[in-house]
């Protein structure tokens, strides 16, 4: 059999600064598939960020270190629905009005995929031998969910995880409330929807929750953390890199 | 006078996550409405892609305005009914009064409709001596409160049944009971004197159809239809965006906007009104008048981004799926709209910098567009708001919201433009963390505005090594 295409990553910011772990986790993943990664080291960030405050041409500014950065890849590959859906939703409106660089932001959106959605998708994979004794729920992030379509995928690669028992909790589409400088700005409805996120957690019984974003996942440890609760938080890589 | 509370969004919300009783009756609202909406679309006929179809439909209709309107006036002239249109929330009350005093109108009995709270209908001619009352339950038990309606189609979602029996008890005189068809009763028999007493019936549009010249209203209680048959003049009020082209996508909106609504197939009570009643019929008012209404829609009209917006046809499905209207309730956005809707409408309307905080206080889930029956892509104008108040803008006399949010924002782009100042940002940012409380990797207090996160949460620090750096310890 032939050696798969190699991927390269690109690892959201809020990954690299704040939760290395996942990113190496991910590492880990495709190393299990031995699948070659590559990371170029000159990315930061997608630009979302200024995107969803309104910041334009700051956006823009991180679009074209993006595109510059990835456009040579074969496949990119981010453990984030959020930055996903900025490159392949956003990318272009953001340029509608510059055609050339809105050819490069298309070519480029073609080939950004989604954790999940390249396993199963592209990969065709769902078992990767992995192992976690726990109760599983898993929170579906909202523009994995509704912007890129991905809802299956995590869940297929849940239930082959051994050991693991996996349980839906009520509402998992429903917003975390993180939102990005939302999470900041709104505090308080922000904290009544994370409240309401977790206590829908904990009726699920599980003992650990598992989502495709570090945003609502930042968000629903911060919560969890602050009221002592026994619930883990992981990012779908560190479950399946097991 | 028109109420505009768009600046308290943020006090109003802190208040209606207090109470309880709302909390309680927004959750289970929302779980029997949005999920039972989703299922009825499932059921379509047509299938659920009906709502892409409908969605061209209403923007066909909406960039052909300018002749839906004609046909439709033109239409309801030829049966005796008389159109108006007002530029102005001003000009379609003067209108109206000017008709009301014509007949001497005393007293109004009026059908549920957001277009008049939207223009301070009421409150102009209850100041002009007029008495105007509401027949819409819901509405009834608001009007009773003195206070306006949180819900587009459930107005009164915030009351419970206590509280109307207190309201019952203290303005119809009728002994407490807390038994919904026991004060059900109450307001009919209260309002059966009004319906009978109305020398006005007024009531608004739920949709218009141009080749038939007709509006349709659209009721469970059968009020509207009582309002706008029984007093001598009707007087109906439609946003100019509410027309449709043909009877055939009249029937596609028609069967839409009672899924998106309700959750329902049909609504109990439907009235197709072309003008007044003919020699012939026996029943109906002998005036009819249509006041069509622009107050800033020609504006959201002649702007591409935001054009979209009127294909909306005010059915609250959005309402009925958003996170945040769950939590907050429909008070807080401050005008006759709210929920996703107000949230993008109200700012066109009422100014973008005065609504900031609902196009701001929004989390961009997405949920809004997937329950809308027309698909309306309001994540997309939402985030066109926050652009608008970014920059400024002066189309829309937007001026910069924050000029420190600018710059730090361009200072953001500066940093990230090169990986090594991103790094070193973010070694700052590690050594910054060191005076912040926390523990085990987790920060408990942040600084400034960045507080409004750890009032409530807490936060992961920032990692001694970034993933880049253990890529290249990997990697050597």
């Amino acid at each position: 059999m032939p050696k798969p295409q190699p991927v390269t990553l690109f690892i959201q910011c809020l990954v690299d600064g704040l939760y290395p772990e996942v990113a190496e986790a991910v590492v880990q993943v495709f190393k299990k598939l031995n699948i070659d990664v590559d990371y170029p080291l000159d990315q930061t960030c997608c630009g979302q960020p200024a995107f969803n405050a309104g910041y334009r041409q700051e956006a823009k500014t991180a679009a074209r270190h993006f595109i510059e950065i990835f456009e040579k890849s074969h496949a990119i590959v981010c453990p984030s629905g959020s930055c996903v859906s900025m490159v392949r939703r956003h990318y272009e409106e953001l340029f509608a009005k510059e055609p050339r660089w809105q050819a490069r932001a298309d070519a480029v959106a073609a080939k950004t995929y989604e954790l999940t959605e390249y396993l199963v998708d592209v990969l065709g994979v769902t078992d990767l031998g992995a192992r976690y004794d726990g109760t599983v729920t898993y929170h579906d992030s909202c523009h994995l969910l509704r912007v890129i379509g991905v809802q299956q995928q995590p869940r297929q690669l849940i239930r082959y995880v051994k050991n693991t028992q996996f349980v839906e909790m009520p509402d998992s589409d429903q917003c975390c409330g993180f939102g990005g400088s939302f999470a900041f700005k709104y505090g308080d409805i922000s904290t009544a929807m994370v409240a309401e996120k977790v206590k829908n957690i904990q009726t699920s019984g599980a003992d650990t929750v598992v989502g495709c974003d570090m945003g609502c996942l930042m968000n629903i440890q911060g919560y969890i953390n602050r009221n002592n609760l026994p619930i883990k938080t992981l990012h779908i890589a560190q479950l399946l890199s097991g | 006078m028109v109420l505009i509370n768009t600046e308290k969004y943020i006090a109003e919300a802190k208040e209606a996550m207090k109470d309880s009783n709302l909390q309680k009756a927004l959750s289970s609202f929302q779980h029997r409405i949005g999920p039972a909406t989703a299922a009825t679309y499932q059921k379509l006929p047509e299938g659920p892609e009906l709502r892409l179809k409908a969605h061209d439909m209403r923007m066909r209709a909406i960039e052909n305005l300018d002749v839906l309107l004609e046909v439709l006036a033109d239409n309801i002239h030829r049966r005796g009914g008389r159109v108006f249109f007002a530029a102005t929330a001003k000009e379609a009350v003067d209108y109206c009064l000017q008709v009301a005093h014509q007949h001497r109108v005393k007293k109004i009995v009026k059908g549920k409709s957001m277009v008049t709270e939207e223009i301070g209908f009421n409150e102009a001619l209850i100041a002009a001596g007029i008495e105007v009352t509401e027949t819409d339950l819901g509405e009834y038990i608001i009007q009773l409160a003195r206070e306006h309606p949180s819900h587009i189609i459930a107005p009164a979602i915030h009351k419970t049944r206590k509280d109307i029996g207190r309201l019952f008890a203290d303005k119809l005189g009728i002994p407490y009971t807390d038994d919904p068809p026991t004060l059900t009763q109450a307001a009919r028999k209260a309002l059966r004197a009004k319906f009978m007493a109305a020398d006005m019936g007024v009531s608004g549009c739920n949709l218009a159809c141009a080749e038939t010249g007709h509006i349709t209203t659209v009721s469970n209680e059968g009020n509207i239809r009582m309002s706008t048959t029984l007093p001598p003049i009707h007087v109906a009020f439609m946003g100019m965006e509410r027309v449709v082209a043909s009877l055939e996508e009249h029937d596609i909106l028609f069967r839409l906007l009672a899924r998106g609504a309700a959750a329902q197939n049909m609504a109990g009570y439907v009235s197709y009104v072309g003008g007044p009643a003919t020699s012939d019929q026996s029943d109906g008012p002998q005036e009819f008048h249509l006041i069509i209404i622009d107050n800033g829609r020609s504006r959201i009209l002649a702007d591409v981004e935001f054009r979209e917006m009127l294909c909306c046809i005010r059915c609250a499905a959005c309402l009925n799926v958003c996170p945040v209207y769950g939590k907050i309730g429909g008070h807080a956005y401050g005008f006759a709209y709210s929920g996703p809707v107000g949230a993008v409408v109200t700012p066109l309307l009422v100014g973008i910098n005065r609504a900031k905080d609902l196009c701001q206080g929004e989390t961009l889930c997405g949920a809004c567009q997937d329950a809308c029956p027309v698909n309306i892509d309001i994540p997309r104008m939402l985030l066109a708001l926050r652009a608008k108040l970014a920059d400024g803008d002066k189309d829309w006399n937007v001026v910069r919201n924050s000029l420190a949010e600018k710059v730090a924002f361009q200072f953001w782009a500066w940093v990230i433009s090169k990986r090594a100042r991103y790094d070193r940002f973010l070694q700052l940012g590690y050594l910054a963390q060191k005076w912040m409380p926390g523990a085990d990797g987790m920060i408990s207090r942040l600084p400034l505005a960045l507080h409004g996160w750890t009032r409530s949460r807490d936060i992961k620090s920032v990692a001694k090594a970034s993933f880049k750096k253990r890529w290249q310890n990997r990697q050597s």
